[in-house]
């Protein structure tokens, strides 16, 4: 009896001893757990910014596609916007990474922090354009024609009843872009970014472990997202009250 | 107070209007009848411009609303519009519905503004239903609210545009009850519907086109019982009185 449990137990308390030492040495060691806090907060500086810029961008270009549709004004400036969801759409975000920084960029000493947020809010930018634009398409005409009918200006109508309800329709596929967006900063390190994926990088390289750093990094993403996917739960919560019937 | 002048509307290369001459007196409740495809809601749609006509003139209250330098949105204003789908925002309780346009224009603040809606609310019965959000009422009480919606505005012409097509028949009932009531309150009301028992009550003058034209013009009584042209009398024959 004893020899069974000792079998088991043995293996236990040594993966155990293991594990600890591991953990030890991979995050508290040398404060390693540092990289990893500091990672943690470049990733979301520049998700944070970088999702502001995409928002901006894309409300920005879904207006002026759709007020082309809706009115055949802003020719010209359309055909630049479509340009734009065209190529950045095109390409890989990690090349729009590259020519921002290393193209772009390459003359002057930009922070590379702040290049990262610059290519990912214009990457960004293109998605949630496409996303506001299929927001707004889903709204019925004749709340436009009611709108400018009480006296409201395109715009005003705009704002006061297409894009509330717009905005309502589009909230999961924007948290869903938000979301891949976040996790698509992990490629940041591309430019020496100290971001929350080149921080488990940075530790391993120290430690020659794979497998705690990694697995810290994908825990952390993981919290985050489920974070964000919660907020977002409650506000369309929120915003769904007039479903009700 | 409404004036068109040789007034034409194309689609593409499929002309709706073809040159409408019209005169819209105040006090006047002018009903717009006619075979489905006949312009009857274009011609309706150019007098805010919901439609911007090719060619022709759109007079209202002494000033050419389709010429450049006219301010749309300040006409609006004062022309009230009803939908056949109603289109009221699904976003907005009932009382927010009603008071949107008369807040943000700035036309009232805020509190009379309510007081105002609740005033029109209770005068069509549907004062308990402030707070309720569309989605919660039936097609009936919709449109009394879109109406309503309408006069919070205080316009000076209502514009109807087939009111009732879209809801059931025990609906349609109470919205062309609350239309009545205002065509007795003198409002100016132009209104396109196939309802021929309100055209012939409420109606001062009922117009009939076809094919983009205005055909026969009269009184209800002379219109309905003794019409001349040959597709006002096709038309008439087909439609159950």
């Amino acid at each position: 009896m004893e020899s069974i449990i000792n079998g088991i137990s043995q293996p236990l308390s040594n993966w155990w001893a293991g594990f600890r030492e591991d953990f030890i040495n991979n995050f508290i060691t040398d404060n390693r757990w540092l990289f990893l806090w500091r990672g943690l907060l470049c990733t979301l500086q520049i998700t944070f910014f970088a999702a502001i810029i995409g928002i901006v961008i894309g409300f920005f270009v879904a207006l002026v596609r759709t007020t082309n549709i809706y009115t055949g004004k802003l020719r010209f400036l359309n055909g630049i916007c479509k340009l734009y969801t065209t190529v950045i759409r095109g390409t890989p975000v990690v090349t729009q990474l590259l020519i921002i920084y290393y193209v772009i960029f390459a003359t002057v000493n930009i922070e590379k922090t702040l290049a990262a947020i610059v290519a990912f809010g214009i990457n960004s930018g293109a998605y949630v354009a496409e996303i506001v634009r299929s927001g707004i398409m889903s709204i019925d005409r004749g709340q436009i024609e009611a709108g400018r009918s009480l006296g409201f200006s395109y715009v005003k109508t705009m704002w006061y009843i297409v894009m509330p309800q717009a905005f309502k329709n589009i909230l999961p596929a924007l948290a869903n872009e938000f979301i891949a967006l976040l996790k698509e900063t992990s490629v940041s390190g591309y430019i020496a970014t100290q971001d929350l994926a080149k921080a488990g990088d940075i530790i391993q390289s120290r430690t020659y472990s794979a497998y705690m750093p990694l697995i810290a990094v994908a825990l952390i993403y993981l919290v985050l997202v489920v974070g964000l996917t919660a907020c977002v739960n409650r506000l369309e919560r929120r915003l769904g009250r007039s479903d009700n019937r | 107070m409404i004036t068109v002048k040789n007034l034409y509307k194309k689609f593409d290369n499929l002309e709706v209007l073809r040159g409408i001459n019209e005169t819209i007196e105040r006090g006047e409740k002018v009903v717009i009848i006619g075979p489905s495809g006949s312009g009857k809601s274009t011609f309706l749609r150019c007098l805010n411009l919901l439609e911007m006509p090719t060619s022709g003139e759109v007079w209202f209250e002494g000033q050419q609303i389709n010429a450049p330098g006219c301010d749309i949105n300040l006409v609006r204003r004062k022309m009230g519009m009803v939908f056949q789908h109603f289109n009221l925002f699904p976003h907005l309780t009932i009382l927010e519905n009603i008071t949107l346009a008369p807040i943000k224009l700035k036309i009232m603040d805020k509190a009379s503004a309510i007081e105002k809606a609740r005033k029109l609310l209770s005068r069509i019965g549907l004062a308990d239903k402030e707070n309720a959000y569309p989605a919660q009422l039936s097609g009936g009480q919709k449109q009394r609210i879109a109406i309503v919606r309408s006069l919070a505005m205080s316009p000076d012409v209502m514009l109807f545009d087939e009111p009732t097509s879209a809801l059931d028949p025990e609906m349609v009932g109470e919205v062309l009850d609350v239309m009545r009531e205002l065509a007795e309150e003198g409002m100016t009301m132009v209104v396109v519907t196939h309802e021929m028992g309100f055209a012939r009550e409420v109606a001062t003058r009922v117009l009939f086109m076809d094919n983009g034209q205005i055909v026969e013009q009269n009184t209800p009584r002379e219109f309905f019982t003794s019409p001349k042209n040959p597709r006002t009398i096709e038309f008439l024959a087909k439609v159950i009185i």
